[in-house]
């Protein structure tokens, strides 16, 4: 029961052929297999948001996910938010606003303040807040990660004008 | 912890997801994943066998006829919360859906996980009876049909058996309109106690979640007076074996109560507003 299937993994674009067994999760595959040790874990239980990742382009917990499941699909951890060296306008409103201390939840808070911009640019503090309300964060207390998500919505507002 | 080792495997059809569960009696059905990964990672469950249904398409319809809304069980929550025919004709629906987890949890759980893992202080459960709906259910001698109130049994219980899938929820266009409301530590977490309400002019029902171990839909009398209104949620609390009965459980209970009546009241954008039916501090 302990033997490995092959898989196709697409994961930033690209797509590994590994193998893997089935209660292999998602989160350990792409950390453990890929190397992409951008997506972290906390919990293992979907409370922290920690191994957040985009499927298809939707905000999902890498951790309650198994590898298996999503061959075909499109995976975006955080190392494929930018190709290159440079950091995405999101990801310069966090390092501006000083939105992160340790970095633990910072690749799940920003997977899941691209996904929100994506869908909707312009978005209140209040769906802000909602959006990432499943991402826990111990050392900030949330609001210059508040504050670094509404200013590139604000900056992507000028560029409309 | 990590999970145990299983076989794995995907299906198309009803039939065999089925034909699976009934050869291999420790299989389990995975839909969303986001209550049985979690019992998986920490060796709570290790079924031998998942049997993965995101596959089945003929799962995955929400369709409006003008008299049944028809939720296929493979719906995740946040399609529910998204989809103009529902926010139009059941928007308490809509309502109810936002408040289930967090945007990630709702982007992958279904009604059906949530229905067949029937934890008591979910939202899919009370509003499958707050509504009257049916559960649709198919198994080797094919589809049988639950009344919701039939359908929930206790604590993460259900008449379902082991060889069977939800494969449906079947709502009748309320007569009457509905109020939600619930509270919870944080936003997204598992309510400490919510409702619906159901206002037919001067009486009507509650249906409470996180307070009993199964929903009930409760007759009581609504009056008018505000304070009357309180004796009447407290009468009808009176009907339930509350779960861990404690002052500061039955207060919130009739809170969230008269808030869904409340929320039952408003009109047209405010009903389906971001504040309505929050559960904000009391
Ligand atoms: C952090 C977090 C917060 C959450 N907060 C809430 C909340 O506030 N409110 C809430 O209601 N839920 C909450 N949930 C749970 C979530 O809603 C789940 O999606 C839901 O309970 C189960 O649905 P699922 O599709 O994920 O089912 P799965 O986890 O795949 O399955 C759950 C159980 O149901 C069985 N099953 C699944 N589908 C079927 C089917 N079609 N037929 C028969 N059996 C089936 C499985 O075998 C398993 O036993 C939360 C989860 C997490 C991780
Ligand atoms: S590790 Fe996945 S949510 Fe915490
Ligand atoms: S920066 Fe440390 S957890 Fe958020």
């Amino acid at each position: 029961m302990n033997s490995k299937v092959p898989l196709k993994l697409t994961v930033n674009g690209e797509t590994f052929d590994i193998e893997v067994e089935p209660r292999w999760l998602l989160s350990d595959v792409l950390r453990h297999q890929l190397g992409l040790v951008g997506t972290h874990v906390g919990c293992e239980q979907g409370a922290c948001g920690a191994c957040t990742v985009l499927i298809d382009g939707k905000p999902e917990r890498s951790c309650l996910t198994f590898a298996i499941q999503v061959e075909g699909q499109q995976i975006t951890t955080v190392e494929g938010l930018t190709r290159g060296e440079h950091l995405t306008p999101l990801q310069e409103s966090f390092s501006a606003h000083h939105a992160l201390q340790c970095g633990y939840c910072t690749p799940g808070m920003l997977l899941t303040a691209t996904a929100l911009l994506e869908q909707e640019p312009h978005p209140t503090e209040q769906r802000v807040r909602e959006a990432i309300s499943g991402n826990v964060c111990r050392c900030t207390g949330y609001q210059f990660i508040v504050d670094a998500i509404l200013a590139v919505a604000g900056d992507t507002k000028e560029d409309v004008r | 912890m990590k999970p145990a080792a299983f076989e794995y495997q995907r299906v198309t059809t009803v039939a065999e997801a089925v034909k699976l569960l009934r050869d291999a009696p420790d299989a389990k059905v995975i839909a969303g994943g986001q209550s049985l990964v979690p019992l998986m990672n920490f060796r709570l469950t290790r079924p031998s066998l998942l049997v993965d249904v995101n596959g089945i398409k003929a799962l995955q319809h929400v369709v409006w006829d003008g008299t049944y809304l028809r939720i296929g069980s493979l719906v995740r929550h946040q399609q529910i919360a998204d989809h103009a025919e529902i926010q139009k004709h059941f928007p308490v629906l809509a309502v109810a859906a936002r408040h289930i987890g967090h945007w990630a949890i709702r982007n992958r759980g279904t009604i059906g996980g949530s229905l067949a893992h029937a934890d008591p202080a979910s939202e899919w459960p009370a509003a499958t009876v707050a509504l009257q709906a049916e559960i649709d259910v198919e198994g080797p001698q094919g589809i049988r049909t639950v009344p919701a109130s039939e359908f929930f049994q206790g604590y993460y219980s259900t008449v379902l058996q082991p060889d069977e899938l939800v494969v449906a929820v079947r709502i009748p266009y309320p007569k009457f309109r509905l109020g939600f409301a619930e509270i919870a530590r944080r936003l997204g977490d598992f309510a400490l106690a919510g409702a619906f309400v159901e206002d037919d002019g001067g009486q009507g029902f509650v249906t409470w979640f996180g307070i009993a171990d199964k929903p009930v839909r409760v007759h009581t009398v609504l009056p008018d007076n505000m304070e009357a209104r309180r004796e009447a949620w407290q009468q009808a609390l009176g009907t339930l074996a509350i779960a861990d009965d404690s002052k500061s459980r039955r207060h919130l209970a009739v809170q969230m109560a008269e808030r869904a009546w409340q929320h039952s009241r408003l009109e047209g954008g405010k009903y389906l507003s971001e504040e309505a039916a929050g559960g904000d501090p009391l």
